[in-house]
């Protein structure tokens, strides 16, 4: 992916000193995110906030595919919208307590992503991303014209329920906290996953393909395991986006929603971990602020995404790693 | 996996080709290539550029799928086989271009290699610190390539010559029978190749090596065994000195009378 760009910024990476305490200052920094997040309710509107976490969890499961396995989906989706209608259907129609609505929606995620990864990661390249954008347009028909999505109405007035049968989610603070603990929740699992020795394997075969298969590895298995991990999460944020709001569209299975979370993961930053939250973070905020006038939302995340990939390809979170500063506190880029 | 290693009394042949043969879409690139390779022997494949020497090395590991012929590895027939289960049992080859994990340190490198054999490689809920088991192991083989120095770098900021050495340690850590190599010493500077050179022949003595390679002296210098391919056929077998005197050889390799 970036084999000769590294080069020559090799050189200059040692000469920068690591900070003595810079392990503390990584982990101080996640602890001032996680602490912002959890009293964003009092300065922020909390369905905002909650709407910003579904995404960027749908982004950093994203991620997972794109940043730590170098595979460039573009149905995600088929994954995120699929699992918002089982989700909501398992709530509404069946009852379901919202745990297990959300379980519901994430195996039926992850089932469509075993389907559509046996498929196309028979292909590599351009050809793998057709295919699963071919896929999830078929999926996307099979949502318009089945009876209990509803079609173009999608599935209204979902139910929030009672956690565990327990904590009523109702109330827009308890919903709040119950979304963070989950999100939370995703991307630590994310967070394992990529640090751990499948990760590893997964990192080695997007560095070089050929190289992970004449050291033994059966590649597809690996990038199929990741693929359906990457389903499932993404299966996760889907679902609960469909509680947070209580229904599950059309738009979220339509091809603009899987455009929509690679130019978040991009903005932000492949193959780091914050990466995915600020630029889901920045997309949702420029959606909200402009859906009430009348320029198109489109044409500005367009140029968004223009000058990130002129001016700062490894995008906002890569290129903070990248600087002095990011040396100097021991973060490490991998693009 | 274990195999039956019968002790012959000559050196034993682990990987056997007969009637190699690749076509792609009407052009043959490898006609009817014969080749043993033995233990403990290291044998050169030269050849003039486009003589399908690379191709050679994509039919036998199996990185292409060979239209004629059939290949047998420790006894065993792989025609049929994938890459990576050619690969597990025990025939690792390099590539023409350096492969290695450029955004992964060197430590790291050799930690991927080893993570296979060692049974840590689907463990996707374990913290990246079980893999520390083996590092002892990676930096027994960092320290015999002499990449100590730049054990923690990442292997993109490595020069040429210690990316294609780390590529060699690499392939090491899975113990192969039998090791491919695609011009372990294309690009290096003097010193680098006498090195490889010498790394080469260690290995050599308890595995079979089958390299590409340009530089002549190297492979006049090291190699048992040479196998000369023009146009995808091969025109001369034997050691060096027997190939080195063969007028097709000569004709081919040096321009018109040598």
């Amino acid at each position: 992916m970036a084999h000769g760009a590294a080069h020559s910024a090799g050189a200059e990476e040692g000469t920068v000193q690591l900070h003595p305490k810079a392990p503390t200052i990584r982990l101080v920094i996640v602890g001032l995110m996680i602490l912002g997040l959890i009293f964003a309710p009092w300065f922020a509107y909390p369905i905002f906030v909650m709407k910003l976490m579904c995404f960027a969890l749908f982004a950093s499961a994203f991620n997972l595919l794109l940043g730590y396995t170098g595979l460039l989906s573009f149905g995600h989706a088929a994954f995120f919208g699929g699992a918002a209608y089982f989700t909501a259907h398992a709530a509404k129609v069946w009852g379901f307590t919202p745990e297990l609505a959300l379980l519901i929606g994430m195996t039926g995620a992850a089932l469509i992503g075993l389907v559509i990864g046996l498929i196309a990661l028979r292909r590599t390249g351009i050809y793998f991303t057709m295919i699963t954008l071919a896929l999830s347009q078929m999926f996307f028909f099979f949502c318009l014209q089945s009876p209990f999505t509803h079609g173009e109405d999608g599935i209204q007035s979902v139910p929030r329920g009672h956690l565990f049968g327990v904590i009523d989610l109702g109330p827009t603070m308890n919903m709040y906290y119950f979304v963070f603990a989950v999100v939370m929740l995703g991307l630590l699992v994310i967070w394992r996953f990529v640090n751990s020795p499948f990760g590893m394997i997964l990192k080695s075969i997007r560095e070089n393909e050929n190289r992970a298969i004449s050291l033994g590895y059966s590649v597809v298995s690996y990038k199929l395991g990741a693929f359906v991990m990457s389903a499932a999460l993404a299966g996760l944020a889907g679902g609960l986006k469909s509680l947070v709001f209580q229904s599950a569209t059309l738009t979220d299975v339509s091809w603009q929603m899987s455009g929509e979370v690679v130019l978040m993961t991009l903005l932000g930053g492949i193959a780091t971990l914050t990466g995915p939250f600020f630029g889901a973070g920045i997309v949702v905020t420029l959606q909200n602020y402009l859906a009430t006038s009348s320029f198109p939302v489109t044409i500005l995340t367009g140029l968004v995404f223009m000058v990130c990939v002129l001016i700062f390809r490894r995008g906002l979170i890569g290129e903070f790693y990248a600087s002095k500063l990011g040396q100097k506190l021991g973060y490490r880029t991998e693009t | 996996m274990t195999y039956a290693t019968p002790q012959a009394d000559g050196p034993r042949v682990v990987l056997s080709a007969r009637g190699l043969g690749k076509d792609f879409a009407g052009f043959t690139a490898v006609n009817n290539v014969n080749l043993d390779l033995h233990h403990a022997q290291i044998h050169a494949l030269i050849g003039p550029n486009g003589a399908g020497k690379t191709t050679v090395f994509n039919l036998l590991t199996k990185f292409l799928q060979p239209t004629r012929g059939e290949i047998t590895l420790l006894g065993q027939d792989i025609t049929k086989m994938k890459p990576d289960r050619v690969a597990r049992m025990g025939m690792v080859r390099s590539f023409q271009i350096s492969a290695v994990f450029p955004h992964l340190t060197v430590l790291e490198n050799l930690r991927v290699a080893l993570q296979r054999p060692n049974g840590l490689a689907t463990q996707f809920w374990k913290p990246l610190s079980s893999l520390e088991t083996l590092d002892p192991r990676a930096d027994e083989l960092i320290a015999e390539l002499g990449l100590s120095p730049w054990r923690d770098r990442r292997a993109a900021d490595l020069s040429y010559g210690r990316k294609r050495v780390l590529e060699i340690a690499t392939t090491l850590a899975l113990d192969p029978q039998v090791l491919l190599l695609d011009e372990p010493m294309a690009g290096m500077g003097r010193e680098d190749v006498a090195m490889v050179a010498d790394i080469i022949r260690n290995v050599a003595k308890t595995r079979a090596v089958l390299m590409v390679e340009h530089n002549l002296s190297v492979v006049a210098d090291i190699c048992h065994h040479v196998t000369v391919l023009q146009r995808g056929e091969i025109i001369a077998e034997g050691d060096y000195a027997t190939v080195s005197q063969d007028a097709r050889v000569r004709t081919a390799y040096m321009g018109v009378e040598a």
